[in-house]
């Protein structure tokens, strides 16, 4: 089952409410997605634990809904 | 601790590189695995591989394990690494060599 791009977006500001949140539908076919999330309650933390807290943003949804996310996270430069 | 996660854990602590992916590394079955692999192989380290597909019991035990959602996933001396994502990442910037480099991780 797919998930459109703005339901994924706001997934994520909901869980992190710092969070820019970028998503590119990567072959159109609302299953492939990459979400760029930047935050500034990232710096410090591993690029894991950054991960982590966008899967739990998602609740549960990644890996079973939502198929593929790219994902790449940062704290502001 | 459960069976599952003993099991694991034994796995992530008497391996070096342990990589959970679905398929094996001469046959990857699916995008991100393969991409997992390729990566390793490239920084000629040797890995043990688990396939998720042959094995219900991890396949859903790596996820709470790892607290993460998704396979491949990789250990590094007992450690969560994370996804292909991240393993991309930190190889594209010189980062994961680096970090094999310090663990002094076992050759290939």
């Amino acid at each position: 089952m797919a998930m459109a791009a703005d339901q994924i977006e706001s997934l994520i500001r909901e869980g992190i409410p710092d969070a820019r949140v970028e998503i590119v539908d990567l072959a159109g076919d609302g299953d492939h997605y990459e979400a760029r999330v930047v935050a500034e309650s990232f710096r410090g933390l591993p690029l894991v634990r950054q991960h982590q807290r966008v899967y739990q943003a998602l609740g549960g949804r990644m890996g079973t809904e939502l198929h593929a996310l790219k994902l790449s996270t940062a704290a502001p430069e | 601790m459960s069976d599952v996660s003993d099991r694991i854990d034994r796995l992530v602590k008497n391996n070096d590189i342990v990589l959970f992916m679905k398929g094996t590394a001469l046959f990857p079955q699916c995008g991100f695995s393969s991409r997992a692999v390729a990566i390793l192989d490239h920084l000629g380290v040797r890995f043990e591989t688990v396939d998720v597909l042959q094995d219900a019991e991890i396949r859903q035990g790596i996820k709470d394990y790892s607290d993460w959602p998704t396979v491949p996933q990789l250990y590094v001396k007992g450690e969560f690494l994370g996804g292909s994502d991240i393993m991309m990442e930190m190889f594209e910037a010189g980062e994961l060599q680096r970090l094999l480099e310090e663990k002094q991780v076992a050759r290939a």
